[in-house]
């Protein structure tokens, strides 16, 4: 592998990104993604997640700022071979087969893997033009192209969108398998966290063009308390908690109950249950609330990507 | 063996690796010496992150069920298949007389499984802050500590 000693995958600072005189798409983005992480990108339609990843790639040159894969620039010389991605509209030249595909791959990349590329596409028709098959299946040819690379860094833009539910967990099993075997860096962009959730570790989640949060999946987790009390007005309840040095993310009313969303910060006032919220709870937090202060987590040095996880793959 | 990762529940699929291991160990379909499957196998069948295979695998290292011997694999050290277990446990007629008891005091079935599945709820959380203080090294044959190893299942 080609990862430097820093263990960084992806690392922005201070990226912004405008097309001609438009506004902002990405505005200030600075964030690391450790080695060997699998990163859930996770916004709104409009977040900026397709921009970042076409930055990532090397496909765009920001407006602002910067963005390095394994420390070196994006889309410099050294890192194009070690990136593979599958983008949103899966180009691919729709008059050549599969065959020819796998071809151009062969010839055009020089870590080609041609027993991992036939693997991914041992179930598609192999002589009939590309334009063709079905999405799910054009799916399967480009990420058998992205992964047919040997990437160190895998970006996949909505990889899961069109499948269906058995295409959807064969796709994840090939990505996450090999992740396993390679320790490759894995960025999925997705609307639904859902089907993110039990591949990923870390989190990035962007609302027009800002990050709202980062961090390992865990440490976001164990930031937050899910809150539940007995109350009949919630008036007042974010000036109660706010107190008490919390956070309030966000609250609901429901019946005589409210439960709120928070980042904890001394004990909590007498009535109030709290309970570890899921990575959805906490996404779905911020979403609905706007206003909520962004929690960007930096990873910590030694929370690298596992040296011992090619040993322990085997 | 294969893991069956349920997405829906609030168990973590961390947790619910850990968990069937030990269900494994316990029933006997993993004894001393058996290989468990590679993470890449693991994710093959199941899709999930490759990372909590590890973090699992090493949960159960350091409660010494399961060792790395690297470039090999990881393997079972030690069976949970063990006399708490069986049905003429102190553990298991303590429990029964119990679940008499909760008759007795007109519990139907479901209340006492609700019940039964709050003290469980608290149990990790109480469990995981004990453990620093815990020796490490598993008193074998000694009753007290049996409890809470098998509280945090």
């Amino acid at each position: 592998m080609t990862q430097d000693e820093s263990g960084i995958g992806l690392e922005a600072f201070g990226l912004s990104m405008r097309y001609r005189r438009g506004p902002a798409v990405l505005s200030g983005c600075t964030f690391q993604l450790p080695a060997g992480r699998i990163c859930a990108l996770v916004g709104p339609n409009g977040a900026g997640k397709s921009t970042l990843l076409a930055l990532a790639a090397g496909l765009l040159a920001p407006t602002e700022g910067r963005i390095e894969v394994f420390g070196s620039p994006a889309g410099g010389p050294g890192t194009r071979p070690s990136i593979g991605l599958v983008a949103q509209d899966r180009p691919l030249y729709r008059f050549l087969n599969v065959d020819d595909h796998l071809r151009l791959g062969r010839e055009l990349n020089p870590r080609w893997d041609q027993p991992q590329a036939e693997q991914i596409v041992a179930g598609l028709p192999r002589t009939g033009p590309v334009g063709s098959l079905s999405a799910g299946q054009r799916t399967m040819l480009a990420l058998a192209l992205a992964l047919g690379k040997r990437p160190d860094l895998l970006l996949l833009d909505e990889p899961m969108a069109d499948l269906d539910p058995l295409a959807r967990h064969e796709v994840a099993s090939v990505i996450m398998a090999d992740a396993a075997e390679r320790g490759t860096t894995v960025v999925i962009s997705s609307h639904i966290l859902a089907e993110l959730e039990p591949l990923c570790d870390h989190l990035i989640m962007m609302d027009e063009g800002r990050l709202r949060l980062t961090g390992a999946t865990e440490e976001l987790i164990a930031s937050h308390d899910m809150i539940t009390a007995a109350r009949a007005e919630d008036g007042a309840l974010s000036a109660e908690l706010e107190g008490w040095c919390h956070t309030v993310v966000g609250a609901r009313a429901t019946g005589r109950t409210v439960t709120a969303l928070i980042r904890p910060g001394s004990d909590l006032p007498q009535g109030w249950i709290a309970a570890t919220p899921t990575l959805e709870d906490v996404v779905l937090g911020y979403m609905r609330n706007p206003l909520a202060p962004a929690l960007l987590i930096e990873p910590l040095q030694d929370a690298a990507a596992d040296p011992n996880r090619k040993a322990a793959a085997l | 063996m294969e893991y069956r990762i349920d997405r829906r529940g609030g168990v973590t699929t961390y947790m619910q690796i850990v968990q069937q291991t030990k269900q494994a160990l316990r029933l006997g379909l993993l004894q001393p010496g058996d290989k468990l499957p590679t993470a890449r196998e693991v994710v093959e069948a199941t899709a999930i992150n490759p990372n909590t295979v590890l973090k699992a695998y090493r949960e159960l290292e350091r409660e010494g069920l399961v060792e790395p011997r690297p470039g090999l694999g990881t393997f079972v050290r030690r069976s949970l298949a063990g006399p708490q277990a069986t049905p003429d446990s102190p553990l298991r007629s303590q429990l029964a007389d119990w679940a008499a008891r909760a008759r007795q005091a007109g519990l139907g079935r479901e209340d006492v499984a609700a019940m039964f599945a709050a003290v469980l709820d608290d149990y990790p959380l109480a469990a995981e802050v004990a453990v620093p203080t815990r020796p490490s090294v598993p008193s074998r044959g000694s009753h007290e500590s049996e409890p809470v190893e098998d509280g945090r299942i």
